[in-house]
């Protein structure tokens, strides 16, 4: 169940940003504050620049223009030092998972741990992994090598790596895609689960409209690069307006 | 700066070496009997086999076996770089690293540059030695000469100097082929496509460059000589 916002402390804050890419511009101002404990969906099509917005957050890529302040800081104007160590504030979970494909669950969730917190001892290290593991109920699979995990397995592995750090903010690209159903509510409960039990902020770029709906307290439309919407799922959803309505109606198969 | 990449630079270390070693060690024992081998005919037109090991020992230590371990390396050692890191680029594994507040350039990036560098004086180390064997052998098997006598024929033309030269080159080509696999494997943009490219541009440009490298030092080596 989603969590109740009632803190007005501002986690990530985006002011004016824009990014273009040659000649293309994909954000055209963007302009939004998540606070603590909130869940914000990103939506909007294909090559919208959804996934852009989360890398400029986690400082992958650099605005054009514009302010991203995470916790406070302004991400692009950080020495490398302090991008470093406010990343480790901020999970980012990848649409591919990205788990490194040399080294089994155990270790992919070592590597971060052990480079940021050098003050763990072995079982330190050891209980880390295995909390992690059965926050997201895959210890079974510690020994094994990502090519040897299914779709959303490697999702939640993902998720685990980012937890190790003990996150302030969430970054979930694309969290359902490639998923069925049945691993679709299993990650929607996950997400819903980090809110509660690590208290994050999170923005999830989606398509999905259950995982919009499940998981985030705030929505917000992304439309020829700017946020042409944002509200609660009912309020973004109640528009009239024709772009929302066919995304809402071919995500709740009410098309021909 | 700490933390240092221990374990990672020991395992690109087996892996630029170690794993290296049954190609160069092929390549080099033939490398030595058909360079022998060739050899002979025109040596005993004028009546001087017995300058084989001394002609064989100069033409292996001082550029067949740095220039060929080398070019090797290059295909073996230079694609995998490229095509391991360019597999992590476009699978945004290399994002995943920096995100998680690790530095992806240190993990990756230095340890096998380090690696290539401190492996390939030993690989043509290894590799003379290898083609020296092999020449010992054909020479044996025609002359009767016995160990002791082609190695000291051998070594008696060598000098401090063309050894150094050797492990210098070696130092060179292995840097080369650390920095040319990493940097195009790094950088690697457009998917499987952009893989196959950065493995392939890794192999050429270290080839290219190594040639290039091999004439200025021996030019240089030649003028302090």
């Amino acid at each position: 169940m989603l969590s109740n916002i009632d803190n007005k402390e501002v986690v990530i804050s985006i002011k004016g940003l824009t990014k273009s890419f040659g000649s293309l511009a994909v954000l055209k101002g963007i302009d939004i504050d998540i606070q603590k404990g909130e869940n914000l969906a990103v939506l909007g099509r294909s090559g919208s620049g959804k996934s852009v917005l989360i890398k400029i957050i986690s400082g992958l890529l650099k605005p054009d223009e514009g302010v991203v302040k995470v916790l406070g800081q302004e991400v692009d104007s950080l020495s490398a030092a302090a991008l470093q160590a406010l990343r480790l504030k901020i999970g980012f979970s990848f649409q591919s998972s990205a788990l490194y494909d040399s080294m089994s669950v155990r270790e992919n969730l070592e590597f971060p741990l052990v480079r940021n917190k050098r003050d763990l001892n072995k079982n330190q290290v050891n209980e880390a992994i295995e909390e992690v593991l059965n926050e997201v109920g895959l210890i079974k699979n510690i020994n094994q090598m990502p090519s040897e995990l299914s779709g959303g397995q490697k999702k939640r592995i993902g998720i685990a790596r980012t937890l190790i750090l003990k996150p302030e903010a969430m970054l979930y690209d694309e969290p359902t895609s490639g998923l069925d159903p049945m691993t679709c509510i299993e990650i929607n409960n996950l997400i819903l689960k980090v809110q509660e039990q690590y208290k994050t902020s999170a923005i999830i770029i989606t398509h999905d409209l259950t995982c919009a709906k499940t998981t985030a307290n705030k929505v917000a439309m992304l439309f020829d690069g700017k946020f042409s919407t944002q509200g609660t799922f009912e309020e973004v959803f109640a528009s009239k307006e024709p772009s929302i309505r066919s995304f809402y109606d071919y995500n709740f198969m009410n098309h021909p | 700066m700490p933390p240092y990449e221990w374990k990672e630079i020991i395992n690109q270390c087996y892996s630029v070496g170690y794993k290296s070693l049954p190609l160069i060690s092929l390549t080099g024992f033939i490398i030595g009997i058909v360079f022998t081998k060739q050899s002979r005919p025109s040596l005993a037109t004028f009546g001087a086999s017995s300058w084989l090991p001394s002609l064989i020992s100069i033409a292996i230590i001082r550029a067949l076996a740095p220039l060929v371990t080398a070019l090797i390396a290059a295909g073996k050692v230079g694609s995998n770089m490229g095509a391991e890191l360019g597999s992590m680029k476009v699978t945004e594994q290399i994002d995943a690293m920096e995100v998680s507040a690790t530095n992806p350039f240190k993990f990756l990036v230095v340890t096998r540059i380090l690696a290539s560098t401190l492996m390939m004086p030993i690989l043509v180390f290894y590799s003379g030695l290898v083609g020296m064997l092999g020449a010992y052998m054909n020479i044996h098997q025609n002359e009767l000469t016995s160990f002791t006598a082609f190695f000291k024929s051998a070594f008696s033309t060598i000098s401090f100097l063309d050894i150094n030269a050797s492990i210098f080159k070696a130092i060179v080509y292995g840097f080369t082929i650390g920095v040319a696999g990493c940097y195009q494997g790094y950088y690697a943009q457009n998917g499987t496509q952009g893989v196959g490219r950065a493995a392939n541009t890794a192999v050429v440009v270290s080839m290219f460059l190594i040639f290039i490298e091999e004439m200025i030092i021996v030019q240089f080596v030649n003028a302090i000589r």
